[in-house]
């Protein structure tokens, strides 16, 4: 039997080693996130007053497609981190606090899927 | 025994109200303003690809709004907040890797972040402006 009390062996055991998850994936969509917001603002600024059949033919294009994808994937994923932090700063009540993190998580899933089905079915012309 | 005591009330950490107003510390709050800004933002990209993809008439709807006067405010306040906000994100890279934290580095970075930011958009509208004149 041991005497040490819970918290003094969770001690022991240092720390889980998972604390900086966040911190290092919000950066590294954020290094993601400058190339690709350039590329994305340039492309959306080309593509006014053009045609339709225009513009969906340069959004379906391979090489444009593929920047896109990688443009809303990086994007949804590090708006979802931010606002998670947002939610955990701000929000001290738990069932709020979980409501909105399930709403947060939801949200950036619909508007990343949605981006993603949009540009693949413009490159696939269906 | 000792009846137990509800926990007195006692002040948290001090906050933003406590402190006189510093341009890092507005900055940072513009920060994260601005990435909740685009949050929300994001339903308009997600609007124009969905529109593209569906077809003439769903892009004549986004058209119709990205060309009116609102549209354009909305459209204009969100590249500002989207370059403010990149601009701000390779503020904080400079600051993640230990350089500018000096009184006047740091004075100067945000400083050149929110010129920066204001400068690329009105840059960027006014080319804009120009490809819709030709």
């Amino acid at each position: 039997m041991t005497m040490r009390t819970p918290l003094s062996r969770v001690r022991g055991f240092g720390s889980a080693r998972s604390g900086t998850d966040h911190f290092w994936r919000q950066r590294l969509t954020a290094i993601a996130n400058v190339p690709l917001t350039l590329g994305g603002v340039i492309l959306m600024i080309s593509l006014t007053g053009r045609t339709f059949p225009g513009v969906r033919q340069i959004l379906g294009s391979p090489l444009i497609a593929v920047l896109m994808l990688l443009f809303v994937l990086s994007i949804t994923f590090h708006m979802k981190i931010g606002m998670q932090v947002i939610i955990e700063d701000y929000v001290h009540e738990e069932k709020q606090k979980l409501t909105l993190l399930v709403l947060n998580t939801f949200y950036a899933v619909a508007i990343g899927l949605a981006c993603a089905y949009a540009i693949l079915k413009l490159s696939f012309g269906v | 025994m000792a009846e137990t005591k509800a926990p007195a009330q006692r002040p948290l950490s001090p906050h933003l109200q406590i402190y006189r107003p510093m341009l890092t510390m507005m900055m940072s709050i513009v920060h994260r303003i601005t990435g909740a800004a685009l949050y929300f933002g994001t339903i308009i990209l997600a609007w124009w690809l969905l529109a593209a993809a569906a077809g003439q008439n769903a892009y004549g709807v986004f058209e119709g709004f990205a060309t009116s006067w609102f549209g354009r405010i909305v459209l204009f306040g969100y590249t500002w907040a989207l370059l403010h906000h990149m601009l701000g994100g390779i503020r904080h890279f400079i600051w993640d890797l230990g350089y500018g934290f000096g009184p006047e580095e740091r004075e100067w970075l945000v400083l050149a972040n929110l010129v920066g930011s204001i400068t690329l958009t009105v840059l960027l509208w006014l080319f804009f402006a120009m490809l819709g004149m030709r």
